[in-house]
């Protein structure tokens, strides 16, 4: 399998009254095409600063990263921009999405900023909205949309030019849990299609439809697990079962 | 499980087997897990107790089958069930007091407890929620799925408080 982040010592510090807080402090983390990863970790742990240097929105103080195979710690603002839009899928908490566009026109955006014709790109984007089922609320702006209906926008958006690898944060943060709900069927499907997916989440039910899960404490991992193995299923069965003796 | 199988008589008599499949309906992908047997030893213990009564019933082509009916004491029993509001659990109280043994007597670290526990409840529901999406929507048995992800959730959540005044604690 590929590695489609491999990060190496990586290390974000933030200037403080004291010496400087170390918000990320030596993380090696390895993520394989197809992977779910999440991330949970109390707040301040580092868990959206590491996702912010996994995504370029910050660069590392120390420590080296490859994404697809691409070493990018180095890269120019510019050079970020332009791999970030082919290569790096963004869910946030807040959703971004640009107001004055409707939900199709904001899938579509980088698309059109990839060169895909306008044709292509709004054939590509009411796939994505009808797969996510929002396809009827296409022509709406944003403010006439739900909470949930706004993230699967932004989840649309972030899969329009089928990147390497889709970095969510707190994706559920602003949802009420029946949108919550749908957002947990949605990266569901996205594992079952084996699109590389790393979540920063607090949210157990969000963190646990991962393959992997990273726990962070003072910007370290302190812990990971696989989620598919231990946990027998036959015996989360029999307890859900059990009716107490016949006595 | 008496206050179950009565329960279910409630509705119209039934003999065994129908009584095991509308269980095993209403508990969705757990009902495979229920032991087969249990269902008639709790008939026979419920007939001896007098909350239900068995009638043979002949059958043309098989042998006959015994139906189950509730008695006066039977119907009077299942209607303190529905109103009884225990509740089973309303704390982890045994893990609450492995946290305190093991900050007191060094033989281990809560802190890492916590980590171990929280990590082996969100395999656990890793696995529910795979179950629930599994399940049709409109399944009764996905109701009880989804009941059971969110009281693991609120574990987690609990876990989450726990792991803040343990670290404090130590850090002190």
């Amino acid at each position: 399998m590929s590695e489609v982040i491999d990060a190496r010592g990586l290390v974000r510090r933030y200037p403080a009254d004291g010496p400087p807080v170390r918000a990320v402090d030596g993380v090696d983390l390895v993520v394989e095409a197809g992977e779910t990863v999440s991330v949970m970790g109390p707040s301040g742990c580092g868990k959206s600063t590491l996702l912010h240097l996994l995504g370029g929105l910050e660069r590392p103080d120390a420590g080296e990263l490859r994404l697809g195979g691409r070493r990018v710690d180095g890269l120019s603002e510019t050079q970020w921009a332009i791999f970030r839009r082919r290569s790096v899928g963004f869910v946030f908490q807040a959703f971004h999405l640009v107001d004055e566009l409707t939900a199709v026109e904001n899938v579509e955006l980088p698309a059109l900023l990839l060169g895909v014709s306008r044709r292509d790109a709004r054939r590509r984007a009411m796939g994505l909205l009808e797969r996510l089922a929002v396809a009827e609320r296409a022509g709406h702006l944003p403010d006439r949309l739900s909470g949930g209906e706004q993230q699967r926008v932004a989840v649309a958006r972030a899969l329009i030019n089928e990147p390497l690898v889709v970095l969510a944060d707190e994706p559920t943060g602003n949802l009420d849990s029946r949108a919550t709900g749908d957002i947990l069927k949605l990266f569901a499907e996205l594992r079952q299609a084996r699109q590389t997916l790393l979540i920063v989440t607090h949210d157990a039910r969000v963190a646990s439809t991962a393959d992997r899960l990273l726990t962070m404490r003072d910007g370290t991992i302190v812990a990971q697990t696989r989620l598919g193995s231990g946990a027998s299923v036959a015996g989360i069965l029999a307890s859900l079962a059990d009716l107490g003796g016949d006595g | 499980m008496r206050d179950v199988i009565m329960s279910l008589l409630a509705k119209e008599p039934a003999h065994g087997y129908e009584l095991r499949q509308r269980l095993v309906k209403a508990l969705g992908p757990a009902g495979g897990a229920l032991n087969p047997g249990q269902v008639y030893v709790t008939l026979s213990r419920l007939e001896r107790a007098g909350l239900v009564e068995a009638m043979e019933v002949a059958q043309p082509s098989h042998p006959d089958k015994k139906v189950y009916e509730l008695t006066a004491a039977g119907r009077e029993r299942v209607h303190q069930w529905l109103a009884d509001v225990t509740w089973s659990k309303v704390a982890p109280v045994e893990f609450h007091l492995k946290l305190v043994v093991a900050a007191a007597t060094r033989l281990a670290d809560p802190v890492a407890l916590v980590d171990a526990q929280r990590l082996e409840l969100l395999r656990e529901l890793h696995q529910l929620q795979e179950l629930a999406l599994e399940e049709p929507a409109d399944a009764d048995g996905a109701l009880l799925l989804e009941g059971a992800a969110l009281r693991l959730q609120a574990d987690i959540r609990w876990l989450e408080v726990c792991e803040r005044r343990w670290v404090e604690r130590e850090s002190r």
